[in-house]
Formats: C-alpha cells, sequence, structure tokens
C-alpha cells in the first residue's frame, strides 16, 4: 500500500500541512460527524414529510395503538409493549458500544472484543424484532373492506375490532383471479383475498351484532367513528373489494400513505442497523485480529460508534413519531 | 484530548438507566393516555403529544452528548453540528406542518363521511 499513495496514513495524519487539527478532532471522526449530520437531515426530511401528510389527513389518520398491537407469544391487543422492548433492545446495544469505546481508550482489547460483540448481537436481535413487526403489518391481523373512494372500512363487535374469519360465514362463491391473460395486460391481483366482497357483506346483513368503524376520528373521543348498522349498511354499498394486510397500494389499517411511510422510515432505519452491523463485524473482526492494538489507537472503534448511536437517535425520533404521537 | 484516558463507565450506566426511566415514563403515558393532557390542546397539537416530543428531545441530549460524547469535543465544533441540524429541522418543521394543517382545512370539506 505505501508504495501507491503519497502519504503514509499508518504514520502521519491526514490532516496534512500544518501542525494543527481544526476543531482538535482528528480528520475521520470529523467526517464521521458531517455525514451523521447529512444524515439527520435526510431522516428529518423523510419524517417531517410524514408530519405534512399526517397533518393533512388529521382527522382520519390510523391510531397506531390499533395496528401495533402484536406481542410475541402472547394474544389479543397488546400496544406498544414491542416497540417498547425493541426501543431497550437498542438503547442497551448503545450502551455496550459506548463501553467498547470506552475500553478502546484505555487499550483494552479484551473488553473491547466482547462489547462490540454483545452490541453486534444487540443489532442482530433489534433488526429480528423489526422483521417480525413488517411482518405482522404485512400480514394483518384482521381485515377489512375498502370502498370506491379508497375509504376502509373495519368490523368491530362490542368495541373491539374483529377479523373477517371471526364472522364471515357461507361459500365465497366462483372467483377468478385477475391475472395479465384474462384481463387489462397491465393489471393483475397479486392473489385472491379469502373471503369474497359478496361474502362480507351478507355476513354482515346476518350478523346484527357487528357494527363497521370508518377511517374518521371523532374529535371528542379521539376515538374511531362507529357507524349504526344502517348506516353501515350504506357504507358498504360503495365498498369494491376485500383488503388483508398491507403492501404499498392499500393496507386494511386506513390511508395508503401511512403504509407508505411505515415501509419507508422504518425500512430505511432498518437498512441503516443493517450496515451498521456489517461495519461493526469488520471492526470486530480487526479488533480481534489486533489491528487497532498495533496502530497504538482504537479510532475506528470511536468512529463506528458513532455511526451506531445516530442510528439509535433515529430509532429514538421514529419511536415517537410512529407509535406515540 | 485530556478526557481520553479517563474511564466514564459509571457515568455510561446511568445515561442508560436514565434513557430507560424516561422510555418507561413515555410508554406508561402512551397506554394510561391521561383525559387532561389527552384532551388540551395546545400549539397544534396535545398536550401529552408535547411530553412526548420534550422526552424525545432530553432523550437525543444525552444519547448525543453522553453517548456520542459532544460534550468532549470543541465548542465551535459542537455547534457547527447541533446549530446546523437544529435551526434547519425547526425551519423545515415548521413551514411543512403548517402547510399540512392548511391542506386539512382546504380539503376537508370535500371529504364525504356519509352515505
Amino acid at each position: 500500500m505505501e508504495a501507491n499513495i503519497a502519504v503514509n496514513s499508518e504514520q502521519t495524519n491526514a490532516w496534512s500541512g500544518g501542525g494543527e487539527k481544526p476543531f482538535a478532532a482528528k480528520y475521520g471522526k470529523m467526517m464521521m460527524w458531517f455525514f451523521i449530520v447529512s444524515d439527520a437531515l435526510t431522516f428529518s426530511g423523510f419524517l417531517v414529510a410524514y408530519g405534512l401528510i399526517r397533518f393533512k389527513f388529521i382527522d382520519s389518520w390510523p391510531l397506531a395503538d390499533q395496528v401495533f398491537n402484536h406481542f410475541p407469544f402472547m394474544h389479543g391487543d397488546h400496544p406498544m409493549l414491542f416497540v417498547a422492548l425493541m426501543t431497550f433492545i437498542l438503547i442497551f446495544s448503545s450502551v455496550t458500544m459506548v463501553l467498547a469505546v470506552d475500553a478502546g481508550h484505555k487499550m483494552k482489547k479484551a473488553q473491547v472484543t466482547w462489547y462490540m460483540l454483545l452490541t453486534i448481537v444487540g443489532g442482530l436481535i433489534f433488526l429480528g424484532s423489526q422483521a417480525w413487526e413488517w411482518k405482522n403489518f404485512i400480514g394483518g391481523a384482521y381485515g377489512a373492506v375498502k370502498t370506491k373512494e379508497g375509504k376502509v372500512l373495519q368490523f368491530v363487535k362490542d368495541g373491539h375490532q374483529i377479523a373477517l374469519s371471526d364472522f364471515v360465514v357461507g361459500n365465497s362463491g366462483d372467483r377468478v383471479a385477475h391475472t395479465k391473460k384474462n384481463g387489462l395486460w397491465f393489471e393483475e391481483d397479486a392473489s385472491l383475498p379469502t373471503y369474497s366482497l359478496e361474502q362480507v357483506k351478507n355476513s354482515y346483513e346476518h350478523n346484527t351484532s357487528i357494527l363497521i368503524r370508518t377511517e374518521q376520528i371523532d374529535p371528542a373521543t379521539k376515538e374511531k367513528r362507529i357507524l349504526t348498522r344502517d348506516e353501515g349498511t350504506r357504507f358498504l354499498l360503495t365498498a369494491n373489494k376485500v383488503v388483508e394486510g398491507a403492501n404499498l397500494h392499500e393496507n386494511e389499517y386506513g390511508k395508503t400513505l401511512f403504509a407508505d411511510f411505515f415501509f419507508f422510515i422504518t425500512g430505511f432505519h432498518g437498512f441503516h442497523v443493517f450496515s451498521g452491523i456489517l461495519i461493526n463485524i469488520i471492526i470486530f473482526f480487526n479488533v480481534i485480529l489486533g489491528t487497532y492494538e498495533r496502530r497504538g489507537h482504537y479510532d475506528m472503534v470511536e468512529k463506528v460508534g458513532l455511526y451506531w448511536h445516530f442510528v439509535d437517535l433515529v430509532w429514538v425520533f421514529v419511536f415517537t413519531f410512529f407509535y406515540l404521537v | 484530548m485530556a478526557h481520553a484516558q479517563e474511564s466514564h463507565t459509571k457515568r455510561i450506566w446511568l445515561v442508560f438507566g436514565f434513557l430507560c426511566i424516561i422510555t418507561l415514563v413515555e410508554v406508561a403515558l402512551g397506554l394510561a393516555k391521561p383525559e387532561a393532557l389527552y384532551f388540551t390542546k395546545f400549539l397544534g397539537t396535545n398536550l401529552l403529544n408535547w411530553i412526548f416530543i420534550i422526552l424525545t428531545l432530553v432523550k437525543a441530549y444525552y444519547i448525543v452528548w453522553a453517548f456520542m460524547h459532544l460534550e468532549g469535543e470543541k465548542k465551535w465544533f459542537r455547534r457547527v453540528i447541533v446549530w446546523t441540524v437544529v435551526v434547519y429541522i425547526s425551519y423545515l418543521v415548521t413551514l411543512l406542518l403548517i402547510e399540512g394543517s392548511y391542506l386539512n382545512e382546504n380539503l376537508k370539506s370535500l371529504v364525504n363521511w356519509n352515505y
């Protein structure tokens, strides 16, 4: 390597041409900070765009508590618990990271190794949790009906949302999936929903204990408006398809943009976590191989630590604006 | 830097405990949704949301200051980072949220909720 570069980076500073370092900070660390600033602005752009759309649809935006309510090995309605657990996992892996940096300052190789390993494990657990969250979001738990105007109608019984499978009866009838071969050549259905629209409508008519919940939020209770039976029948007349789960085109929770922002922002954050884990693994092996011991300092651990804390920082904001507010 | 050789282990764990407590408070408030806070509107949103936002900023402060160790950097290096982000984000948030409310006010009469 020495033969190819003008300055031997192992022995001299990246800042050259003078003894003074700007802000007394090392080159790599300063550049990592500048990258973090630009990345922070990118994330704030996404989150503020989410805020714009949310304020635009403030009276009909999905309620996070009704969307993210799963917890592993537990049935029923558990809003917020899982995402709080994810937050703790990420904060904890941030702590092990900062302990690794601290041990690096003291040149304790064994400690740095173990703390880096814990950080990587924490990151992997977080990523797995996020995958599980996505799986639940994409799969959906209840199913809903969508009207021609794009409104999503959900079904409730005794004040609680119920799944289509809990009340829909009868035969789905003869249905043919719309593929490129048998319909419009540029469109196709991903797959047929479990129940046909007629089936859902008939089941609603015959089961008087079922009510319909609209997307509209009642300002007095801050809950979604539940229709009377007759109103529900009139709303159902405009229904044109059954929606199960979520994708970029439609979702059973309400506004399409809600799922789009969820996929985009948590996906972008998840990708940061993923790349953070990869970088952590590279640094981890360098620590084991003794690269930084020979170099005489653990600055690389500090730099990757900055990135890792930034990922945690972003999650704090995602947690607030997607799940709490 | 002078601080390079000191150990911060105790402070790190204290900050960790503090961040966990804030998160627990947030979750508890989010589950309880106290009526007095949840239904009192203040500057565009309710008081409960303001508490969440302030607690989030407190958490962000501790992550950046203690974990990312910005407190140990030179004053103007800190300002280059913090002022840039704070000024730009405040500007963006103000403009876009006002715009969002405007869109809502103008479009909501066009949405039919009764059939």
